[in-house]
């Protein structure tokens, strides 16, 4: 259709007519909204306008009316707008206009579609939402952004002040400079100041997590967030650090405590931006641990010394259990709340050390352990656990053992008990002794455990060992002393020290003893044999009148009661002449056999404690309704050595007990079957726990002398403390040569750090040791310093 | 060539026939050297007491190597170091030679060769608890009475060590010369003293406390 070109004034006028429509819409004055139809003629009539040939080509003045149309606008009704504004009406209206422009932009620029896809494109101009937006950055932003910088400032409201800020980042249509440029700088510095106002109000108000909340919270635009941020945290955390965390009813503390893992997680990661941040959280988790730690060790002390005395030890044990509960539970807040930092690991090991290395009742944090651990092992112990259970406990165990600084007193004690396990205990799970093993080794080092292992290949061999000595006997059936003999041979260095009396054995176990000794020379010449008979034990029928019964009894009451077979009556001193054994051990032997529950020989007279010149004779009217019975028997204990050979029965400790008002320990021990003979039948012997008593005051009825075997295992470790200290101040020196005092105590220190913590009066003696042997001189001319002597 | 000899040698030979015949009025004939009888003697025509300080300063004026004697080399050596040949100069020479001990240059050395002399036995190396007592006393008491009093108070009442090396020797000295007394303030046991003073500080600390 052939149309009249339209003139730019009428076409113009027409388009008029829809702007004004709009204004009056966004102003909100009641017009009815665009109709499609509307909407389209005035696109077409731009089309047409701009689609007309020349001279009726209005493209460029319709483009340039265009830009008029916004300018007008805005100076004859916006800014004045803007001017009688202020403060937080001025943003208001601020905000108000720009979504108007917006919305006049978008409307007008379809309107004016057409010139954008033509016109503006082949000349590479603005596009009409650029112009659009130009328009209101060149006359509204530049003359009321410094105004509306300091008002946003003063006001800080959070999704007015977004709306604002928006305007800042459109305006720089996609860069950021003139946010960064009008805004942020300023900002950054007056949000310093204001939240450090608001910061104040805040500590005195919320709860520590709260004001974790808020602190999050509250952050601006994201790209000043760094620096925000920055200036933020130093506000909100940095500078209330302490007061925060110290809270008393929502600080870190009580967070701990309460166990709020979540919390605690925001804790961690607001600080954990900080430089340093995170040190006063740190200072306070440590002693929260040292704190809880050390109540439980006194916990212990004090049930202990309130219990009664069955229950001692038991009350350790709990402490172990106990303390690897805390340590599980704080490393679950190093590795959860705390993201697995340095920082806290270092506090949690920092406050094991601490309340790890306290005494209970007078043991150390190594025996206590020690004895844990050999609970858990040994068949019969006070835990009765699945394998998995167990092997996850002796891990724990294990990481326990690096807090402890007497690693070396830990071993000492493990390895008496390990021995007293292997010898005894031989159906026990070797699994986990080995594992337990691979373990310590693997945290303290191969020196550690040689011993030990030492002990468990010897066992293995003495089995073969048996079996071999069978095979001798079966193939020299001359040789064969008529008695069946088990023994066990052990690697003197390995195992702990057992002493061994010279006692007269009877002839028939000097026949055994002889022909196991040729066996073992028909395997290697070169090592020598010590028979240990305090720790044997022989099985021997006593033909009472009545019946047959078969004794089970130590291998010195054996010795006893076969000189029997010789002599019908015996004094006290003929046995001792014969056996050799000292008093002590005699009075107690022959207490056992005729005092006490069975009384297997007869002593005239008849008193209830044994005298030097009392009479004994075979008790051949002596029953009982078993065929089978032990002789418990309370033998020397050597007091220096670690052979549990003081025993006693349920029975008679009952009794001790009741006749006694002294607070007797009980500990309990067991059997090491060393060297076991069997008459007769062979039988496979085994032995109950056999329990000792430690009596505090002396006085009793049978006489029992003090157990020192603790006192023995700290003897040996201190010896051999001062023989690793030497070793290690000697290496060090002849390789520096020369060396300052600090470094070499340090160095020495740091040497000996696995095995314990040596002290430093102890390495001060051992170089006053050297000095006078002459393997280290005090430098003349500094004293500080030492100098290797070659 | 006698016919060449100097007169100062000849005066040298005549001052050393002087102190050749003050050493044999006190010498032991048989031993060639004085003993300590001949010590003594010579302490009282001194008039000096045999324990007296001087002469243990005269021992090390003589570089005397063993307590109570004095071999002849060591009178020529000591007495022409002194320049004296006659009792009466060598008297006077006994304070002049207190100064000179006293000087710091000899003093460290002559503090030192006291212990040495107590080493009476081959191969000892410590001495006991009494003589050092002692010892302490007559070296140091004049100049430092209140330290050497307490020090010595506690050396008696200890029991970790029942001798003294040379190394803790010549430190007492350094504590006396270096270490505040009596307040102890700047003693730092974490440096290379010996464990004994350690003790002792410990000691002190507890009593005045």
């Amino acid at each position: 259709m052939e149309n009249k070109a339209i003139g730019l004034d009428k076409g113009w006028d027409y388009m008029q007519k829809g702007i004004t429509k709009l204004k009056r819409i966004l102003e909100g004055l009641p017009e009815p909204p665009f109709t499609s139809e509307e909407y389209m003629m005035l696109y077409t009539t731009i089309y047409n306008m701009c689609t007309q040939k020349p001279p009726h080509d209005h493209s460029q003045q319709l483009y340039d009316k265009y830009r008029e149309a916004f300018e007008e606008y805005i100076s004859s009704t916006v800014l004045p707008s803007l001017r009688e504004k202020h403060d937080e009406f001025m943003l208001r209206e601020l905000a108000k206009r720009w979504a108007n422009h917006k919305v006049m932009v978008r409307w007008l620029s379809r309107f004016f579609h057409y010139l954008d896809r033509y016109f503006i494109a082949r000349r590479s101009l603005p596009t009409l939402n650029e112009v659009g937006l130009t328009c209101f950055r060149d006359l509204v932003y530049q003359e009321v952004h410094a105004k509306v910088k300091d008002a946003v400032i003063t006001l800080i409201d959070r999704a007015l002040l977004k709306n604002v800020l928006d305007i800042f980042v459109e305006i720089g249509m996609g860069k950021m400079d003139r946010y960064e440029d009008d805004f942020e700088a300023d900002m950054l510095q007056d949000t310093g100041a204001y939240y450090s106002r608001k910061a104040s109000s805040w500590i005195e108000e919320d709860s520590c997590p709260d004001y974790m909340l808020k602190a999050m919270s509250h952050y601006l635009h994201s790209s000043s967030e760094t620096k925000l941020s920055e200036k933020v945290q130093n506000e909100l955390l940095v500078a209330y650090a302490n007061r925060l965390l110290e809270k008393e009813h929502s600080g870190c503390r009580p967070l701990l405590r309460d166990d709020k893992v979540e919390d605690l997680s925001r804790m961690y990661r607001l600080y954990c931006k900080i430089p340093r941040g995170l040190d006063p959280v740190a200072n306070i988790f440590k002693p929260h641990i040292t704190a809880e730690g050390t109540a439980l060790v006194q916990q212990a002390e004090d049930a202990t010394s309130n219990q009664a005395s069955s229950a001692t030890g038991v009350q350790e044990q709990v402490l172990i259990r106990r303390t690897i509960e805390l340590h599980d539970k704080y490393m679950a807040y190093v590795t959860d709340c705390f993201q697995n930092h340095t920082l806290f690991h270092k506090a949690l090991k920092e406050a094991f050390e601490v309340f790890c290395n306290k005494t209970v009742t007078g043991n150390s944090s190594a025996e206590l352990l020690a004895t844990f651990c050999d609970n858990i092992l040994k068949k019969g112990g006070s835990e009765k656990l699945s394998d998995e259970v167990i092997e996850e406990t002796l891990e724990k165990v294990v990481k326990l053992l690096a807090y402890i600084s007497d690693k070396d007193l830990f071993a000492e004690f493990y390895r008496k008990k390990l021995a007293r396990r292997l010898l005894f205990d031989r159906s026990a799970n070797d699994d986990h002794k080995r594992s337990i093993l691979t373990k310590l080794k693997q945290q303290c080092g191969g020196q550690f455990t040689s011993k030990m292992e030492g002990m468990v290949t010897d066992l293995t061999l003495a089995r073969e060992n048996q079996a071999n000595y069978e095979d001798y006997l079966r193939s020299n059936s001359a040789a064969h002393p008529g008695i069946d003999l088990t023994v066990t041979v052990l690697t003197t260095g390995f195992w702990p020290s057992y002493k061994s009396f010279d006692l007269n054995l009877p002839a028939e176990m000097v026949k055994c003893v002889e022909v196991f000794r040729g066996f073992y020379e028909t395997k290697t010449k070169h090592r020598k044999l010590t028979w240990i008979y305090s720790l044997g034990t022989c099985h021997i029928n006593g033909k009472f009148e009545q019946k047959i019964i078969e004794l089970i009894v130590l291998t010195y009451q054996a010795a006893v009661l076969l000189l029997f077979n010789a002599s019908d009556r015996l004094s006290y001193s003929e046995i001792m002449a014969h056996l050799n054994l000292t008093h002590d051990d005699l009075l107690r032997l022959l207490h056992s056999l005729s005092c006490a529950k069975y009384k297997i020989l007869s002593k005239e007279p008849n008193t209830k404690t044994i005298s030097h010149g009392d009479y004994f004779e075979f008790n051949s009217k002596f029953t009982d309704k078993l065929r089978r019975i032990k002789v418990w028997e309370i033998l020397p204990l050597s007091f220096r050595e670690f052979s549990p050979c003081t025993f006693i029965s349920w029975n008679l400790v009952y009794l001790l007990l009741r006749f006694q008002n002294s607070d007797p320990k009980f500990v309990f021990r067991e059997q090491l079957i060393l060297c076991k003979t069997n008459i007769g039948n062979c039988r496979n012997c085994f032995l109950e726990d056999i329990f000792y008593l430690n009596f505090v005051n002396s006085p009793s009825k049978v006489p029992l002398p003090p157990v020192d075997e603790r006192k023995k295992v700290v003897e040996d470790v201190d010896k051999d403390r001062r023989y690793a200290i030497d070793a290690a101040l000697v290496r060090i020196m002849k390789s520096r040569k020369v060396l300052g005092h600090q470094q070499l105590v340090s160095e020495c220190v740091e040497q000996l750090s696995r095995m314990f913590k040596p002290d430093i009066k102890a390495i001060k003696k051992r170089m006053e040791d050297l000095i006078t042997r002459d393997y280290l001189e005090r430098d003349k001319e500094n004293q500080n310093m030492f100098r290797y002597l070659a | 060539m006698l016919l060449f000899v100097s007169v100062s040698s000849k005066a040298k030979i005549k001052g050393l026939e002087k102190i050749d015949r003050l050493f044999n009025t006190y010498a032991n004939s048989s031993f060639g050297m004085i003993d300590p009888e001949g010590i003594e003697a010579l302490c009282s025509d001194l008039g000096v007491d045999y324990t007296d300080v001087r002469i243990l300063m005269l021992a090390w004026k003589l570089k005397a190597e063993k307590q109570g004697y004095f071999t002849q080399d060591e009178w020529q050596t000591g007495l022409k170091a002194l320049g004296v040949d006659s009792l009466s100069k060598l008297k006077k020479a006994l304070s002049d030679l207190e100064k000179e001990v006293e000087k710091p240059s000899n003093y460290e050395d002559f503090y030192t060769y006291a212990f040495r002399y107590c080493l009476t036995e081959e191969k000892q190396k410590s001495v006991d608890i009494e003589s050092i007592c002692e010892l302490l006393n007559l070296v140091l008491g004049v100049q430092f009475r209140p330290q050497i009093d307490s020090l010595i108070e506690y050396l008696k009442v200890q029991n970790d060590y029942k001798v003294i090396n040379s190394d803790q020797w010549i430190n007492f000295l350094r504590f006396c010369k270096e270490i505040s007394f009596p307040d102890l303030e700047n003693y730092d046991a974490i440096q290379a003293w010996p464990l004994i003073l350690d003790n002792y500080v410990e000691w002190m600390r507890e009593k005045h406390s």
